[in-house]
């Protein structure tokens, strides 16, 4: 079984790396100068089965539940101390929301946020606590998969602006996210903006939401002590550009979250375009000898491990999906 | 659609049926978002062109999205701060979408988002004599609402409660006040409107129609939210056409008390 798999983003590297465990021979093809380039890079990389359930469908938390173990068991490079979900005073309401929408969580008072984010003690009155959530660095978990790919006989990664020849494999898979645009009609692209923040006055061990009716706002501890501070929402299909706009509403929260990020180095300003399709949704789309794996939305690194598995099956079972070929 | 078409709404000599008008941001997605607006039955949307089109208009998806639900639009000048800001978006926005109508937004405060009514009235004249059909979103003062029109204004859309508040009508007596100075106008509440029950108190008291967005669009099923919208407000117009009786201070039996049986 030789298996074409174009694009190494998250969606790429995460098929390319189920396929070859099952044996399948991979290329994998990417234009960019290496791995996860593309809008991965810029991932948040919370993986937060029950929290994305505020604003997403059923199946996004429970095809979340396989990423959520493929990152902690499979790969483990997730650190899991769980995430946190705050607003200030006057956005009560959105906490009640949120808390109708979700579950798995805890809720918290201030003391009880003060015991497991110490620098936030005293700043927030109430919060949920999801404990089993986990997050990742995104890049480093990128690498992580190239590295293992490149240990095993069985795949390559090719770095080449060429296009791919299809000819010669069983089956090529698509992953090239918005790129893949021309071939999906109905695929639009969402603009999301985020920054790194690094200070050492603060210290954060785990994904925090902050809810605002505005500009909700998340922070992502990463290794090197910085914070990543995403992400806008914007139905714009314009990469690239950080607006100004994007850099107060994102800085404005990180401050409100806490005052010390007003003191922070701002060490990255990063934008592109996440794939989505009009339900936001992800789709597995058959077409011939040719799947394409799109429109996982803000849902990457939440997603691509569930989607890569059944990707998988339609290549080595002929297993078929007509829920996620629509 | 179609139960009231001999009451229908005109705005700016165009006839509309639905009462409704609803927003279209904060959705969960674009898909849900369509269904939302063909159960709320409007006939309207308004759209944000600074969040949506971008520098380059390259919100292009979005906005064929938009145009494929058959519906009219109503761009809007949502978080313009100035009357420069707001013009120059309310331009933009007339050649994205290809329609004269603006609902004009020009925000005085960032924490109630309430309307900065000096620069509403100056940008309102100066739309108006570009050959705009502007829907200025105001407050129920009176004043404010005769400058409004005498800057060319043939709408008005006095807020409920503060954007995104869904507090409801706040200020019940004003919007009485309102209706009953201008009542050859057309009045749309717009904005602060949470449940139903507030639409449909709107619409009892003779207002036109109902602009709302966040109470549909984060309620927990938007969809089933629009649909019960649209009930309201259609229940509120034929009971403001009815003529509610009036509230009084006593019991007033029902069923008469004089001649039954002792018991």
């Amino acid at each position: 079984m030789r298996v074409c798999v174009v694009g190494a983003g998250i969606v790429g590297l995460t098929a390319a790396f189920e396929l070859a465990r099952r044996g399948a021979t991979v290329d994998l093809f990417e234009r960019r100068a290496g791995p996860g380039e593309g809008c991965s890079f810029y991932a948040g990389g919370m993986i937060a089965p029950w929290c994305e359930r505020e604003s997403a469908e059923p199946i996004v938390t429970e095809l979340g539940l396989e990423g959520l173990d493929f990152w902690t068991r499979t790969l483990p490079v997730a650190e899991r101390h769980g995430s946190l979900v705050v607003a200030p005073p006057r956005d009560r309401p959105d906490v009640v929301r949120f808390s109708r929408r979700t579950s798995h969580f805890e809720e918290c008072d201030q003391r009880r946020i003060g015991e497991i984010e110490p620098d936030l003690a005293d700043r927030f009155p109430y919060g949920l606590f999801f404990a089993q959530e986990a997050h990742i660095e995104p890049r480093a978990a990128m690498a992580e998969i190239a590295r293992a790919l490149g240990s095993l006989p069985n795949a390559t990664l090719h770095v080449s602006t060429e296009a791919p020849a299809a000819d010669g494999y069983d089956w090529t898979l698509d992953c090239r996210g918005f790129s893949a645009r021309e071939a999906l009609p109905d695929l639009r692209g969402v603009k999301g903006e985020m920054l790194v923040l690094a200070t050492d006055e603060l210290k954060i061990s785990r994904p925090v939401r902050m809810l605002h009716p505005r500009h909700p706002v998340y922070v992502v501890p990463r290794p090197d002590g910085s914070y990543m501070i995403g992400a806008t929402m914007v139905e714009n299909e314009e990469p690239g550009r950080v607006t100004a706009r994007a850099l107060m509403e994102l800085t404005g929260a990180a401050y409100t979250l806490h005052p010390a990020f007003g003191e922070a180095e701002i060490v990255e300003t990063g934008a592109d375009v996440r794939p989505a399709f009009p339900d936001n949704l992800p789709r597995i789309r058959v077409r011939d000898r040719r799947i394409h794996i799109n429109g996982l939305y803000r849902h990457g690194f939440l997603l691509s491990p569930a989607l890569a598995r059944r990707a998988a099956d339609i290549v080595t079972k002929d297993a078929r999906f007509p829920e996620f070929d629509r | 659609m179609g139960q009231t078409n001999d009451d229908p709404l005109t705005f700016y000599g165009e006839r509309l049926d639905s009462r409704l008008l609803v927003g279209t941001s904060m959705y969960d997605s674009p898909a849900i978002l369509a269904d939302s607006v063909r159960a709320s039955g409007a006939e309207v949307v308004t759209v944000s062109l600074r969040r949506e089109a971008g520098g380059a208009q390259a919100g292009q998806s979005f906005w064929s999205l938009i145009k494929n639900l058959g519906v009219r639009v109503l761009p809007n000048t949502a978080g313009c701060r100035t009357v420069k800001e707001a013009v120059t978006t309310a331009e933009m926005a007339r050649e994205v979408f290809e329609t004269p109508w603006i609902k004009l937004e020009v925000i005085g405060e960032d924490d109630t988002l309430q309307p900065d009514v000096f620069g509403l009235v100056e940008a309102a004249r100066i739309l108006n004599r570009e050959g705009f059909r502007v829907f200025p979103y105001t407050t129920e003062d009176l004043v404010v609402a005769e400058k409004l029109l005498g800057a060319g204004c043939e709408v008005l859309m006095p807020w409920g409660a503060p954007i995104g508040s869904g507090r409801g009508l706040n200020n019940p007596y004003g919007l009485r006040s309102l209706r009953a100075h201008f009542p050859g106008v057309p009045l749309v509440v717009d904005a602060g409107i949470g449940a139903p029950s507030h639409a449909a108190a709107a619409m009892e008291m003779g207002y036109d129609a109902i602009l709302l967005n966040t109470a549909i669009a984060k309620a927990g099923d938007a969809v089933a939210m629009a649909h019960a919208f649209k009930l309201a407000v259609t229940a509120g117009r034929e009971a403001f056409l009815a003529g509610p009786m009036e509230a009084r201070d006593m019991a007033s039996p029902s069923t008469p008390v004089f001649g039954r049986a002792f018991t």
